[in-house]
């Protein structure tokens, strides 16, 4: 082996390494239970390096895609299969580059939290063993070209995070939260392998690469149009938008808080397949200002409605997850924009690219500062015993550092400049103004309305004096402020640095998720 | 509450020839219909078939639960294991590197009709074994689980 071949590889590794680490994790944590930590450590920083080889060689050298089970993986198109992509291929282009880096780094931000926030629980064998399965079913979400591989991932996804939802079962609360998480995942890909099975019956293939290379020769026929209604409500629904926003909550809350950071990003993973449906495979075949509307209304709803739920509630972590539906508004809103002008290339370069840009960017920021947000309110349950508003209050007289990297997650969602949220934002805000200025202006009145409650949050979780049944709660455990800390170093970065980061990342990702016949040509060679 | 007698003799009797034909299955995954998955199931209903006759008794002592979650952990590695040597010989994730070799299961295959060869196939039947041993072993786990919950009057009707 050498080591071109290695890095010929990294996208078979980026499964293998999460998947094999998952497998020995239960007989580690049996026979060498002091090793178990170190071992799943050692499991995601591998992980985290492969993902950041992948995504830079992306962003350098343009898309990767990888054939499994040939000799040479680079080989997309059999020779004797007359042009037909029979494998199963991974098709990393920059917009799956953009969120394997994000799940990577919150997945290793996460797991070092996880490392002191689940010394105390039992179980953690299973607990590791899920946690690695539900980072490799994000990542195979994200990187792979093939639709009903698409859907193993999902429900490996799904699987994995139902069961850490119910991790905790907390009197079977949490039991109920998981059953739900796990129900309404289960609906929702039955509904995708439905839609999978009506392009199945048509063309034949589950490259979507190559589905979209027919689908544009023969036009959009009704069955397309049935199955693109399944694919729409099915991610829609698995990545928290309103009206089908009502698991979230519920999940978000009742498990721990390091899965809650992650099933953030397992949740933007159908964000992603949602944009990556309808850019890539049916993009041009459809009307697209129809569609586009649909995601910006999608996204006014989960803004407007998820803020305002947001605002009454009581527990921290489902306020917290009530803001997360509402900051997926912002990701539909913007790319929904993209969505609705890509037709035009005159309105797509004036505005409609730098929309799409904002709407990228923000699930990255999102993932980052809600991240660190649900982190800091795990510290808090940790070390009170308590996510009640009410029962909490005067913790900044002990817990200095937690306040801040609250500080800083609250101030970034709520988009107040240096934090990455407004850069995002601000993207957003200018280019949707263009587009429809009332959609602007609702989109700050809701960033208004989520500072207003945060400030409540602050107010009610920090200030105050002292109480006595907190008197001996303490500064989080190291490792815990050392995954909090990783996290609001790079909010603050993206936001002190946001062109740097858009001209890297973002804009490539951008115009892959925009490019149909790129993507196209990336698997059928030519184009 | 005790199962009959003719219960208990019909499920020790059946309980091997159950297990033969759920191993037969996995192990002609590649020749015939069925593979892992089907085979492992044929044989955790073995096991079950051995929880319903004999649920009276300690069940930790019939069924050895640790042992079983090992088995699971090793078919699971077994699969991904032999998934990634293809990695390490230098060839794509998942390629069929036993193939064609004169190995285990490698045995080369002339093109056209035969009766169905059982040491071919390469990695295929090694993944049906990996499968059949991990769908075995955690079926049968989550079926003493979900007896244990039911103790002690094991979930069986009155008679």
């Amino acid at each position: 082996m050498t080591g071109m071949d290695l890095f010929a590889n990294l996208p078979g590794l980026l499964l293998a390494v999460p998947l094999i680490f998952a497998f020995a994790t239960p007989l580690i944590g049996r026979y060498l239970p002091r090793a178990r930590d170190g071992w799943v450590l050692l499991g995601m920083v591998l992980t985290t390096v492969i993902g950041l080889l992948i995504a830079s060689a992306v962003f350098t050298g343009g898309t990767v895609a990888y054939t499994f089970g040939v000799p040479d993986p680079s080989v997309t198109v059999p020779p004797d299969s007359g042009g037909i992509p029979v494998r199963i291929i991974f098709n990393i282009d920059a917009m799956s580059a953009f969120m394997v880096v994000i799940a990577v780094v919150t997945g290793l931000c996460v797991m070092l939290y996880s490392l002191s926030a689940a010394s105390r629980s039992s179980g953690k064998d299973g607990y590791y063993t899920l946690f690695l399965l539900l980072v490799a079913g994000v990542l195979g979400m994200v990187c792979t070209g093939d639709l009903f591989n698409f859907f193993v991932f999902l429900e490996i996804a799904s699987l994995a995070g139902a069961a850490l939802v119910a991790f905790r079962v907390d009197k079977g609360i949490a039991i109920e939260a998981g059953l739900k998480y796990a129900m309404l995942s289960t609906i929702g890909g039955l509904f995708f392998l439905l839609g999978v099975a009506l392009l199945f019956g048509q063309y034949n293939t589950l490259n979507i690469a190559f589905l979209a290379e027919r689908m544009g020769t023969t036009g959009l026929t009704t069955p397309d149009a049935v199955a693109l209604v399944l694919f729409v409500t099915a991610l829609a629904m698995k990545c928290g938008a309103v009206p089908m926003h009502f698991w979230a909550p519920d999940a978000y809350a009742m498990a721990p808080a390091a899965v809650t950071a992650f099933l953030v990003v397992s949740s933007q993973a159908s964000l992603y397949a949602l944009f990556r449906i309808c850019f890539s495979l049916y993009g041009q075949t459809l009307n697209t200002v129809l569609l586009g509307w649909f995601i910006i209304i999608l996204g006014l709803l989960s803004m407007f409605i998820g803020v305002t739920m947001a605002i009454l509630q009581k527990d921290v972590k489902r306020l917290m997850a009530y803001h997360a539906v509402s900051q997926t508004g912002y990701m539909l809103l913007g790319v929904g924009v993209g969505l609705a002008v890509l037709s035009s290339p005159l309105l797509l370069s004036n505005f409609g690219m730098m929309a799409m840009e904002g709407g990228i960017f923000h699930i990255m920021n999102h993932a980052f500062y809600k991240g660190l947000l649900f982190l800091t309110a795990g510290v808090i349950f940790y070390r009170c015993g308590t996510r009640n508003l009410n029962d909490l209050g005067g913790l900044g007289h002990s817990m200095k550092w937690t306040m801040l990297f609250f500080i800083i997650g609250a101030l970034a969602i709520a988009g107040i400049p240096p934090f990455n949220g407004f850069a995002s934002k601000l993207m957003i805000y200018e280019s949707v103004f263009s587009f429809n200025p009332l959609l602007s202006i609702i989109a700050m009145v809701v960033s208004i309305l989520t500072l207003a409650s945060f400030v409540k949050v602050f107010h009610s979780i920090f200030m105050g004096p002292k109480r006595p049944e907190f008197a001996d709660v303490t500064e989080a455990p190291l490792p815990m402020l050392f995954g909090m800390g990783v996290l609001s170093i790079l909010v603050i970065l993206f936001g002190i640095f946001p062109e740097q980061v858009v001209e890297v990342m973002v804009a490539p990702a951008a115009s892959a998720l925009a490019d149909q016949a790129g993507y196209i040509g990336s698997v059928m060679g030519g184009a | 509450m005790k199962q009959s007698n003719i219960v208990r003799i019909t499920a020790d009797i059946m309980f091997p020839f159950i297990m033969i034909f759920g191993a037969y299955v996995v192990l002609h995954g590649h020749l015939t219909p069925g593979g892992g998955f089907q085979g492992g199931a044929v044989m955790a209903s073995g096991v079950v078939l051995l929880l319903i006759a004999h649920c009276d008794k300690d069940i930790k002592t019939l069924i050895p639960t640790q042992i079983l979650k090992n088995v699971e952990t090793f078919g699971l590695l077994l699969f991904g294991l032999s998934a990634l040597a293809a990695v390490i010989l230098g060839s794509g994730f998942f390629t069929n590197w036993l193939v064609n070799t004169g190995l285990l299961f490698g045995t080369p295959v002339e093109y056209g009709p035969n009766p169905g060869y059982l040491n071919t196939g390469g990695v295929i039947p090694v993944m049906n074994i990996a499968v059949g041993l991990e769908v075995l072993a955690a079926l049968s786990v989550i079926a003493v689980i979900m007896f244990r919950s039911t103790e002690p009057d094991c979930g069986g009707e009155e008679q």
